[in-house]
């Protein structure tokens, strides 16, 4: 119980680190979703039930079987950049509901509440094992991390505070696609984001992508797919229709592996599976092997 | 009572025309014929219009551009795995100026649409049109792209050759683009699949086409777990052309008779033509770098969003609820 305490307070320091930026976004002091609701949980590869706080110990990765858990934002940069390096920009985006869908603003209110983001994105500048970048983390658990407006003006953003740096950036997805309440919006986003991505391209800046699980849709067929260096962790979900779309339409189980990293791997639209134990020093080394194009 | 069924009732009405002997009874059915059409078939509910974007005898991309450029080439094949007949591409001239036009072709009868694939493309299609667009900006050639798809193919070929990757490149290279790229909505435009050739300078729809981030049925059985609420969703998704030029993501609608433009398809053709020409002969004044940035700008501004400051504390929300009120 101590240690599951002292976890918590943990990430309550560092999320209050993250919120002296902006005090206007309500902080509120219950951690609802951090705390998990049993101690134990189920992991989906070896089916062996785990415990929790070793679970976060071990950065959301089984100690069987090395199933790798989606990761919270705020512990994905905790874990990737430097210790007190990471400034978040872009603060203050208000998600409004352009076709007056019920219940999303609701459901908006308690994701924030619960997740202690504005939207399902967040960015900044930050030092990878001290070399300088813009990190954007996608957070699937704020409503699957779908792409809506907010989500593509920050995305765009992300790319413009790059272009006006001269910035490698580094972008860590994980999407179900692109947001339905918003309809047409969030189609949109698609393109204004890849726009992004040809800018900052253009200017001959890094852009390495990190795809994790699960990127799939609206997501995938923009910015994920756009970087010069494409990554992916182990086993995570790829692709842009979702398997039980796929397995509607052909009317015929899936193989194994389908769609998963290494299944792209082998087909070629990814340049390296990566262990999220390595992470950092395979992003550090790329990023040491193009500094002299960050000009 | 749906479209489909007024569509029904009219032709029914017709037949009675050839029973009846009477002058003045067919006088006075030909008049309540009238009637019917300007009354019941122009008010169309977005269901409506989704049904009609759907109709199997509504024109397809090949009829359009047989009638724009009577001496279109196609031109087949990505040069990377095979041709996709989904998407035509090809050249052609449309009123003396030399277009390169992609579209997306659904089939007008069952083995025609199986070997179309029900308009739905897979990546090479995709990465053929990329091919002749680029081969357009080499020649200076501006672009005509039509619509008419559900969506990208769902499936395991198209996955394994990254149907994902194969859009996002389009877009990103669509972007870069210096020459004017022309867009017409002539029917179903669904989710990425559509916007993947549909990065346009000028985005112009036909007034009973849809525009969409995914079928009717796909939202309401993924928000409302039952995919019969399709009507009811088509309403709350905003798709047709009205509400899409409200929301400024279209620049124009074209016209079509009462009833779709399946009733009267040469004149949809000759609007269409009209339309296009007039947005060309406005885009031709502008020089490469300014059509860029104009397609790039326009795109930027795509969103509905507010940004947090102290000047809009209070009652932001509700003024935005009053701009966009009335439609």
């Amino acid at each position: 119980m101590n240690d599951i305490g002292k976890s918590i307070s943990k990430r309550k320091q560092l999320k209050q680190k993250l919120n002296t930026f902006h005090e206007d976004r309500p902080f509120i002091k219950a951690q609802k979703m951090d705390v998990p609701k049993g101690l134990y949980e189920l992991c989906p590869t070896c089916e062996r039930t785990i415990n929790k706080k070793t679970n976060i110990k071990n950065d959301y990765i089984c100690s069987h079987c090395g199933n790798h858990f989606r990761m919270r934002a705020i512990d994905r940069i905790n874990y990737i950049v430097d210790n007190d390096t990471f400034i978040e920009k872009g603060i203050g985006f208000i998600t409004l509901n352009p076709l007056f869908q019920k219940g999303y603003e609701e459901k908006i209110r308690e994701y924030k509440k619960n997740t202690h983001l504005d939207e399902a994105y967040i960015y900044g500048y930050g030092k990878i094992n001290s070399k300088p970048c813009v990190i954007g983390v996608m957070d699937s658990y704020f409503l699957m991390g779908s792409m809506g407006s907010v989500v593509g003006e920050k995305v765009t953003k992300t790319f413009e505070y790059a272009i006006y740096k001269r910035l490698p950036v580094i972008i860590f997805c994980a999407s179900g696609g692109a947001r339905m309440q918003e309809g047409i919006f969030s189609l949109m986003q698609m393109a204004k984001t890849s726009a992004a991505v040809a800018k900052h391209s253009k200017m001959g800046l890094l852009y390495i992508s990190v795809l994790t699980h699960p990127t799939t849709g609206g997501v995938n067929a923009s910015f994920a797919s756009l970087g010069d260096i494409i990554l992916a962790e182990p086993n995570a979900l790829i692709g842009f229709a979702g398997p039980r779309v796929i397995e509607q339409t052909i009317k015929q189980k899936l193989p194994d592996g389908f769609q998963r990293s290494e299944f792209l791997l082998e087909k070629g639209f990814i340049d390296k599976v990566v262990h999220r134990k390595d992470l950092k020093n395979v992003l550090a080394k790329l990023l040491t092997f193009h500094r002299g194009y960050n000009r | 009572m749906n479209i489909l069924e007024k569509e029904k009732k009219l032709s029914a009405l017709e037949k009675q025309i050839d029973g009846l002997g009477n002058k003045k009874s067919v006088e006075k059915l030909k008049i309540e014929i009238e009637n019917f059409k300007l009354n019941e078939m122009t008010k169309l509910t977005a269901w409506d219009r989704v049904l009609l974007a759907r109709h199997q005898s509504r024109p397809k991309a090949k009829e359009f551009i047989d009638y724009l450029s009577p001496d279109f080439i196609e031109l087949h094949g990505d040069r990377l795995f095979r041709d996709d007949p989904s998407i035509i591409g090809g050249i052609g001239t449309i009123e003396g100026n030399v277009f390169t036009i992609i579209a997306q072709q659904k089939g007008s009868s069952t083995e025609d649409n199986i070997k179309r694939n029900f308009g739905m493309p897979h990546p090479e299609g995709y990465r053929k049109a990329l091919r002749l667009m680029q081969q357009a900006e080499k020649f200076k050639r501006p672009i005509l792209t039509l619509i008419d798809t559900p969506g990208a193919y769902p499936g395991i070929g198209a996955e394994e050759r990254g149907q994902g990757q194969a859009i996002a490149m389009n877009l990103m290279e669509m972007s870069k683009l210096t020459v004017p790229i022309i867009t017409v909505i002539i029917g179903e435009g669904g989710s990425g699949g559509a916007l993947a050739i549909g990065f346009a300078n000028k985005m112009l729809m036909l007034e009973n086409s849809i525009f969409s981030i995914l079928s009717p049925e796909g939202y309401a059985s993924i928000l409302w777990k039952d995919a019969s609420k399709a009507a009811q969703a088509a309403e709350v998704m905003k798709l047709t052309a009205y509400d899409l030029k409200d929301f400024q993501i279209i620049d124009e609608i074209i016209k079509e008779p009462p009833g779709g433009a399946h009733f009267d398809k040469e004149k949809v053709f000759t609007e269409t033509k009209k339309a296009i020409v007039e947005t060309y002969n406005k885009l031709k004044r502008l020089s490469g770098i300014e059509l860029y940035y104009q397609r790039n700008t326009k795109t930027r501004n795509y969103g509905f969003l507010q940004r947090f400051n102290y000047d809009n504390l209070g009652g932001i929300k509700n003024d935005i609820h009053k701009d966009f009120g009335n439609r």
